[in-house]
């Protein structure tokens, strides 16, 4: 779609393979995402999309390979540091905290940048308050801007799966992450909420300036976003570079149509 | 069944313990009298004890098993089915009839929980479950009580209890433990070979795993709910006799079962050989505890010692000896 | 009619955030504090002081608590009457070594100490959770009772194994604990101090802690993985809760019952608790009061109930039908109403909002 000139790279996986007992999820992947980029990875289910995300924030530890981020090159990320140095996601299935509200939840993105300590907050007074209600103004902003002041409290358990979809994409953005993972955000939505989604992905992309890393199943919309495409399929990596490229790789053709090897 | 590596080591250093620190205890106090004959008198009188604690434990298992409840409530239900078979023996019912009666009220008690608590629980979380066993605890322990009364009853099955002495004179064994533990171990065997090679195990265990895909292929998770409870009230049942034969038919019975949870913790949730295994490494260190460590520390260490045995083994192994080991995914 | 929030306009996020956003909700919560510390104590009777209101807010207390430990932060506990016995002892040793402490000193320390044994035992629940981590509380529960017990040194070598509260005065001569302190004094030095403790869980679990609690309660993986830390985040409420325990457990032995044995915090107290916070809701300030006054208050119903309608049941029997009562309602509400009292309170205030034209 857009012509853009990408960013320095920002974050790079090298020969990535990670394996469950003798399930090997990903085999020897490497790719870079440059900064402000919509980095897709897509692939038939099971291919590892999600595995290699997890790899990213630090939730699955791979066995081999390294992750160079802001400069730093390790064997695997820590999840809390991840979260720390501005990695946020959301997830394939929704991983919300069902019991709290809209609100909450999306202040709990916050998390990270509250520094008040535990007696503060009990007498919520003075710094504590003060806190609160500036971490509450930059939440109200990604409400508007995601447009769910209606539901701000309603406990999220409630709420229709697209909206859902929605807070949890506000919870992390309420980070101010450097780097997005969206684990299919639009899987089973209509075409409309689904256009919606699209539109905050680019906004996000373009306003905030956040790199985003994409997972999705919708090559329209995959092909629409995305500046770059990596493909996996069954943990091997198929194929890498701008979606026109990659529409045309005889490899990702087979692995889609299923050609007899 | 494959063991783990890990499970050897901890179970050998785990024996390697329960010898080595009677005996360096002896070695080095005054105050604790250590002799070969009577450690293993000790460990031997501990172990079948161990057995009856597996008893206990194994009816948590099969619940657990088949329905993914934490049955609190398996205390009670010893409690319960001992006091209705005294009961209805100081009736006037002669002991074989009480015995049958008592399992039908515990097909009954089954039926009962399944319609009233199960069902309407279905798909709840686990700790709301949970919770609702403690509600049918108190419930159990109110209502038997309240029915038969709470005073001590005596439950004599015959059996003798002089102490016997076996190999060779050395070492001195309570007759009745070990045709308790003869009973308990003949009845764990039966179940856990009915769980792995009868249609209706083999049904249950699919039901353990996935209640959904267990409905899809036909298996009625109703039944399957109340004869698990119904085979849980058996086992009750059997360890009530067996608890209250040797002391007596009262309240405390309740609370011996939960003796059986440390087992649980340490075998691990969901497995028939872990209830098995755990019970016997739990009854045999609690007396040797009591024996070896306890005067040492002021004595009377049996209200806790077995829950803190399965708090240091889970530091090694957080789903028990057994249990599976659960894989996180988002 | 009256209960309306429509015509309130909030100008601030401030006022939007304040604990009761509704003026009709701050006028009730001003009534019920007058009602509270003034007219309770005016007309209430020496018994109803004694043997239903101070057990009702200690026990609240405690039920707060357990409230924050398993409501708000998912980590179910059965060894709450382990950390009162803490609380109990731990401030018998305070004000018998150091007799010149202040008393709310000397409650404050033993809900310190309370709340480092709890973290002590709040350990495990990093590598445990559910029904083990319930296993493993249990533990505690025992071995803290057994240790009271068994060492002459926590009951200063009372033969009995029972501590007695030296008399203590808050201010001056208002004796709070001991033969001088009359029913009123005690009954407004918990109330004080209950009020207080229930400000200050409000105020945390409407705060980024209880934010971080209630987030590892409903999804520990997402909430490590937006960067809640587990370790301090699942100590800091074993250490609240158990220093909320700590302090109830210190004010039973030295306000209520003013002697106290180990026995009085057995498993059956932990059970107690836990029963409190289901039925008044989990994950509720309010639900932690609603329980416990309905603990409270139940048993004594039973007990006079029968006389009302002129039966003479015999006290063990009661105590049984007591047992079966409990365990029926626990049923009850788990499954008609798993949110408890506090949620039907909501419900009703829901409804009033609508009222007398729900449509």
């Amino acid at each position: 779609m857009h012509e853009r000139t990408l960013g320095d790279v920002v974050l790079e996986v090298r020969n990535i393979s990670l394996s469950f007992g003798a399930m090997r999820v990903l085999n020897d992947i490497s790719f870079d995402v440059r900064q402000g980029e919509i980095r897709s990875i897509i692939g038939p289910n099971g291919a590892g999309k999600s595995s290699m995300l997890n790899v990213i924030n630090g939730f699955y530890h791979p066995q081999e390979g390294t992750i160079t981020y802001r400069g730093e090159t390790r064997h695997q990320m820590k999840v809390h540091k991840a979260a720390e140095q501005g990695i946020a996601r959301t997830f394939q299935n929704i991983a919300l905290f069902k019991g709290m509200t809209t609100l909450d939840n999306i202040m709990t993105g916050r998390n990270l940048k509250i520094k008040s300590n535990m007696l503060l907050q009990a007498i919520y007074w003075g710094k504590a308050q003060k806190e609160e209600i500036e971490h509450r103004k930059k939440v109200e902003e990604i409400i508007d801007f995601l447009e769910i002041q209606a539901i701000r409290k309603t406990p999220v358990g409630r709420l229709p799966y697209g909206m859902q979809k929605r807070v949890e994409l506000g919870r992390a953005l309420a980070a101010e992450p450097d780097i997005l993972l969206l684990d299919e955000p639009m899987a089973g939505m209509n075409v409309e909420e689904k256009e919606d989604m699209s539109r905050f992905v680019l906004d996000i992309n373009d306003e905030f300036g956040t790199t985003i890393i994409l997972i999705e199943h919708d090559m329209g919309v995959v092909m629409d976003l995305s500046d770059r495409v990596v493909v996996l399929d069954y943990g091997l990596q198929l194929a890498d570079g701008p979606p026109d490229e990659v529409r045309s790789n005889q490899a990702v053709i087979d692995a889609y149509l299923g050609v007899s090897h | 069944m494959r063991i783990e590596r890990d499970v050897i080591y901890i179970f050998i250093a785990t024996l390697f313990l329960m010898v080595a620190i009677p005996w360096a205890a002896g070695q080095l106090s005054e105050d604790i009298f250590f002799e070969w004959p009577f450690f293993f008198e000790v460990a031997i009188g501990g172990l079948l004890a161990g057995v009856m604690y597996s008893l206990v434990a194994l009816g948590f298992v099969l619940i657990f098993k088949a329905s993914g409840v934490f049955n609190f409530a398996q205390g009670a239900m010893v409690l319960f089915s001992a006091l209705t078979l005294v009961g209805l023996n100081e009736l006037g019912l002669p002991m074989w009839l009480a015995v049958i009666v008592t399992l039908i009220v515990m097909l009954v008690l089954a039926i009962v929980i399944e319609r009233v608590v199960l069902r309407p629980l279905v798909n709840q979380e686990h700790i709301i479950l949970f919770m609702a066993t403690i509600g049918i605890t108190y419930f159990l322990d109110g209502f038997g009580q309240t029915l038969w009364g709470s005073e001590v009853k005596i439950l004599d099955l015959g059996i003798p209890s002089e102490p016997g002495f076996y190999f060779g004179g050395a070492i001195l064994i309570n007759d009745f433990d070990l045709v308790a533990a003869l009973i308990a171990g003949v009845l764990v065997v039966s179940l856990a070979l009915f769980f792995q090679y009868t249609r209706i195990g083999r049904a249950l265990r699919a039901v353990a795993d996935d209640h959904q895909a267990a409905l899809s292929v036909g298996i009625p998770l109703k039944h399957i709910w109340v004869i698990v409870w119904a085979v849980a009230g058996i086992v009750a049942l059997v360890a009530g006799i067996m608890w209250g034969s040797k002391l007596g038919v009262q309240f405390s019975l309740a609370l011996i079962a939960l003796k059986a949870l440390p087992v649980l913790i340490l075998g691990g949730f969901t497995s028939v050989p872990g209830a098995i295994i755990g019970g016997l490494i739990i009854g045999a260190g609690e007396k040797l505890a009591e024996v070896f460590i306890a005067p040492l520390i002021g004595g009377g260490i049996e209200d806790w010692f077995a829950y803190m045995l399965a708090l240091a083994f889970l530091v090694f192994r957080p789903q028990g000896l057994f249990g599976e080991k659960i894989i996180e995914r988002v | 009619m009256i209960y309306r929030e429509a015509g309130e306009f909030k100008a601030s996020y401030r006022e939007d955030m304040a604990i009761l956003p509704i003026r009709q909700d701050r006028w009730f919560m001003w009534a019920l504090m007058a009602v509270a510390f003034l007219v309770i104590p005016s007309i209430a009777s020496e018994y109803w002081l004694g043997t239903i209101m101070l057990p009702f807010l200690i026990l609240a207390l405690a039920a707060l608590g357990l409230n924050v430990l398993t409501g708000y932060a998912g980590q179910l506990s059965l060894g709450t009457g382990g950390f009162m016995a803490t609380g109990a002892f731990a401030a018998y040793k305070l004000a018998t070594a150091f007799p010149e402490l202040h008393i709310i000193v000397v409650i404050l320390l033993a809900g310190l100490i309370t709340a480092g044994v709890g973290i002590l035992f709040g350990i495990p629940s990093l590598r445990i959770k559910g029904f083990y981590l319930a296993v493993a509380t249990l533990a505690s529960q025992f071995f803290l009772i057994w240790m009271f017990n068994k060492f002459g040194w926590f009951t200063n070598y009372s033969s009995s194994g029972v501590i007695s509260a030296p008399p203590m005065t808050a201010f001056g001569d208002f004796f709070v604990t001991g033969p001088h302190a009359t029913p009123v004094a005690k009954y407004l030095f918990a109330l004080t101090l209950v009020v207080f403790f229930a400000m200050m869980t409000k105020n945390l679990v409407r705060s980024n802690i209880g934010r971080e609690w209630m987030a590892v309660r409903d999804m520990d993986i997402a909430a490590e993985i937006i960067g809640i830390k587990m370790l301090p985040t699942k100590l800091k409420a074993f250490a609240y809760s158990s220093f909320l325990c700590g302090i109830a457990g210190a004010l039973w032995a030295f306000v209520h019952t003013g002697s106290v044995e180990p026995l009085a915090f057995d498993v059956n107290r932990s059970f107690q608790i836990l029963f409190m916070i289901i039925i008044g809701g989990l994950g509720s300030i309010m639900g932690a009061f609603l329980g416990s006054a309905f603990i409270v208050l139940l048993p004594i119903l039973l007990t006079n109930a029968p006389h009302l309608f002129g039966l003479n049941i015999p006290v063990d029997i009661i105590s049984h039908i007591e047992f079966m009562v409990f365990g029926a309602l626990i049923l009850f509400f788990l499954i008609v109403e798993p949110h408890g009292l506090a949620r039907l309170w909501q419900i009703t205030k829901e409804k009033l909002r609508l009222w007398p034209f729900p449509y």
